[in-house]
C-alpha cells in the first residue's frame, strides 16, 4: 500500500510540480496507508533528500548519462522498474511537458488505467477516485479504476504542497535495465523562450490580450501591465489565429487551460471556448468597453471602458503600489 | 511510404455541454461534429510528407460511432487515400482500449510514420499517442510544433515550460500534432468530388477489457456573477483596492 510520485527534473533541478504531486500524494497515503515513494531519473541525484520536506518517505534514484535530456524510452523503463519493485497503490505525474508524454506510456507498458490532468483526489472505500475537466473544463468528469495501481497526471498549480520541516527522504538507487542502443527519439537541445518566461499553465496570474488591442503592435499595453504585475502574457485565439500572438500563448480550448490566482482578460470579448480555459481562475478581471461582453459573466471585477486609457492607468496604480511595498 | 493518420470525430469547440440521461456523457443532442481541430493539423503534415516524397499512401483511421464516416470524409477530400472505420457501439472507451484496437489494425500495416493530433478536444486525455507508441514498439514525440524529414530521421520541436525541445527521431515513429506545426489546407471542389470514390472500410474495433469507469459527468459550478467595478480609469483605483485588499491577489 503505497504512493509513488515520478519526480520530475530537467537540468539539475527537481520541477515545482513533482512538489505539488507529493503533497497529494501525502494526503493519499494518511487515507490508504503506507509510503510515499518518489522515482527521478536523472544523471545525477538533482537533491532527491530534500524532498522528506515536500512529504516523500523515501525518493527511488535511476542514475545514467540518458537521462540529462528527457528520454521517453529510458524514463519509461525506470518508473516501470520502480512499480515492479514497489507494487504501488497510486502512482502520480505531474500533467506537465514531460509527465503529459511519458505517463500513457507507462500505462500502456502495464495496462493500467490513466487520469490525465486531475484537479481532484479522493479515497472511497479505500480506492481511488479522479475528477478532470473535460472539454476545456466546461464539464468535469469523474472516473474509478477497475485494477491496481490507479494512475493518474495532476493539473499544475492545482494541489497544495506540504511542508515537514527538517524532513530528509533516503534516497535508493534504482536499477534499471537499459537498451544498449541509443533511443530511437532523442533530445538534442532545447530552446529557452525569450525572457526565461513562465509557462501559462505554471503562473500565478495572467494577463491576456484579445481582438479589443485591434493590432500587434498595441500588445506592449498587455506587456506592460503584465510585467508590473509579474504576470506571464496570453492571448485568445482570434489574435492568436491572426498571427499577433505565438500558439503557446493562447488560451482556451485549442490552446491552454489555466487555473492563476489572477486572470486579467483585456480586450477579450468571452467566446465561449475562451471561457472554458480560464474560468477556473481564481479571480478574474475583464477590461472591454462593451458592457454586455460575455467576459463579464464569468468575472469578479469587470471595468467597461477603453482599454487604450484604462491599460496604462491600471499599469501606472500597480507600478506606485509595487513602488510602497 | 505508408502514414497513418488516426482522427476523432468530437463536438464543436462552440458546443454548451449539457449531461446526458445517464449522468456519464455528452448529451448528443443538437451536437455538431467535427474532425477534431488538433488532428487537421496531422492530416496536413502527413500529405506534405507524402508530397515531399512524391510517393505513398496516406491512410486515415477513426474509431468512433455511426457518424465517423462524415468526418472521415472530409480528411480524403483533403487529400488522404483511404479511410477506415474501426466502428464501436455503446459507452466511449478509454484511451487504453482505444490505443489497443488502433495498434490491431495499425500494426499489419507497417507504417513509416503514425500521425495524431496531441489530444482531442473532447475528452482532453492526450494519452492514445504515446500508448499507441509502446503498443507497437515505436517512438513517439508528443505535441510536435515543428517537422522536417530527412531520409530516415526527423528533427521535430515541441513545446515544453519555458521552451522548446529539439529531438531527432528515427522513423519509424508516432508523432502527436500542435496548433502551429503547419497551416491545414482546405478541401478543394475536385478533392471533395474525388473523395466520394476514395473507400472507407468498415470493422468492429477489437477494444478488450476497460481500464477506467466513468462515474459521473456533471457541469462544473457556475462562477457566481461578478461585478463592473465601474467604467473608465475613474474605477482604476478602486479595482486596485478591490485586487489588493477584497480578492488579495496583488
Amino acid at each position: 500500500m503505497s504512493v509513488l510520485v515520478f519526480i520530475e527534473q530537467r537540468e539539475g533541478r527537481v520541477r515545482p510540480v513533482s512538489r505539488e504531486a507529493l503533497g497529494e500524494a501525502t494526503r493519499l497515503a494518511a487515507s490508504l496507508g503506507g509510503p510515499v515513494v518518489g522515482v527521478c531519473a536523472a544523471p545525477a541525484d538533482p537533491g532527491l533528500a530534500a524532498l522528506g520536506a515536500a512529504g516523500a518517505d523515501k525518493v527511488l534514484l535511476a542514475a545514467d548519462p540518458r537521462y540529462q535530456w528527457y528520454d521517453a524510452e529510458a524514463t519509461t523503463a525506470a518508473v516501470v522498474a520502480a512499480i515492479e519493485s514497489l507494487k504501488p497503490d497510486v502512482v502520480l505525474f505531474a500533467a506537465s511537458a514531460m509527465g503529459k508524454d511519458l505517463s500513457p506510456r507507462v500505462a500502456a507498458r502495464i495496462g493500467a488505467g490513466l487520469a490525465s490532468d486531475c484537479t481532484a483526489l479522493t479515497v472511497q472505500g479505500g480506492s481511488l477516485a479522479a475528477s478532470r475537466p473535460v472539454f476545456a473544463g466546461k464539464a468535469l468528469q469523474t472516473v474509478r479504476f477497475p485494477r491496481k495501481p490507479a494512475m493518474a497526471s495532476l493539473r499544475p498549480k492545482v494541489f497544495a504542497t506540504v511542508t515537514r520541516e527538517g524532513a530528509n527522504a533516503p534516497v535508493e538507487r534504482l536499477a534499471v535495465a537499459l537498451d544498449a542502443a541509443p533511443s530511437r527519439a532523442r533530445v538534442t537541445s532545447v530552446i529557452a523562450a525569450s525572457g526565461g518566461k513562465t509557462d501559462l499553465t505554471e503562473s500565478e496570474i495572467i494577463v491576456s490580450g484579445g481582438r479589443g488591442l485591434k493590432g500587434p503592435e498595441h500588445f506592449d499595453l498587455v506587456e506592460n501591465l503584465a510585467a508590473a504585475l509579474g504576470a506571464t502574457v496570453g492571448a485568445s485565439r482570434a489574435v492568436v489565429d491572426a498571427g499577433w500572438r505565438p500558439h503557446a500563448d493562447q488560451v482556451g480550448q485549442t490552446g491552454k487551460t489555466v487555473s492563476p490566482k489572477l486572470y486579467v482578460a483585456v480586450g477579450i470579448s468571452g467566446a465561449i471556448q475562451h471561457l472554458a480555459g480560464m474560468s477556473s481562475s481564481r479571480c478574474i478581471v475583464a477590461i472591454n468597453k462593451d458592457p454586455d461582453a460575455p467576459i463579464f459573466k464569468v468575472a469578479d471585477y469587470g471595468l467597461v471602458g477603453d482599454l487604450f486609457e484604462v491599460v496604462p492607468a491600471l499599469t501606472e496604480a500597480v507600478q506606485k503600489l509595487n513602488a510602497h511595498v | 511510404m505508408i502514414q497513418v493518420v488516426c482522427i476523432k470525430q468530437v463536438a464543436d469547440t462552440e458546443t454548451r455541454v449539457k449531461v446526458a440521461a445517464d449522468g456519464k456523457s455528452l448529451d448528443p443532442q443538437g451536437v455538431t461534429w467535427i474532425l477534431n481541430p488538433y488532428d487537421e493539423f496531422a492530416v496536413e503534415q502527413a500529405l506534405r510528407v507524402k508530397e515531399q516524397l512524391g510517393a505513398g499512401e496516406v491512410i486515415a483511421i477513426s474509431l468512433g460511432g455511426a457518424g465517423v464516416p462524415t468526418t472521415l470524409r472530409s480528411v480524403l477530400a483533403m487529400g488522404a487515400d483511404r479511410a477506415i472505420h474501426l466502428k464501436v457501439d455503446g459507452p466511449a472507451p478509454d484511451s487504453l482500449q482505444v490505443a489497443r484496437a488502433l495498434a490491431a489494425e495499425i500494426g499489419p500495416l507497417g507504417p513509416g510514420l503514425v500521425w495524431l493530433g496531441k489530444q482531442a478536444v473532447d475528452d482532453d486525455a492526450a494519452q492514445v499517442g504515446p500508448m499507441l507508441a509502446e503498443l507497437l514498439h515505436l517512438p513517439c514525440v508528443t505535441v510536435v510544433a515543428a517537422f522536417e524529414l530527412s531520409g530516415d530521421q526527423a528533427k521535430v520541436e515541441r513545446e515544453i515550460e519555458g521552451g522548446r525541445e529539439v529531438a531527432l527521431v528515427t522513423l519509424p515513429a508516432v508523432l502527436t500534432a500542435d496548433k502551429g506545426l503547419n497551416e491545414p489546407r482546405y478541401a478543394s471542389l475536385k478533392g471533395i468530388m474525388a473523395a466520394k470514390k476514395k473507400t472507407i472500410d468498415e470493422k468492429p474495433a477489437a477494444l478488450g477489457e476497460p481500464n477506467l469507469e466513468v462515474v459521473s459527468l456533471a457541469l462544473p459550478p457556475s462562477r457566481s456573477a461578478g461585478r463592473i467595478v465601474g467604467k473608465g480609469i475613474e474605477a482604476v483605483p478602486e479595482l486596485v483596492r478591490l485586487l489588493r485588499e477584497e480578492a488579495k491577489v496583488i
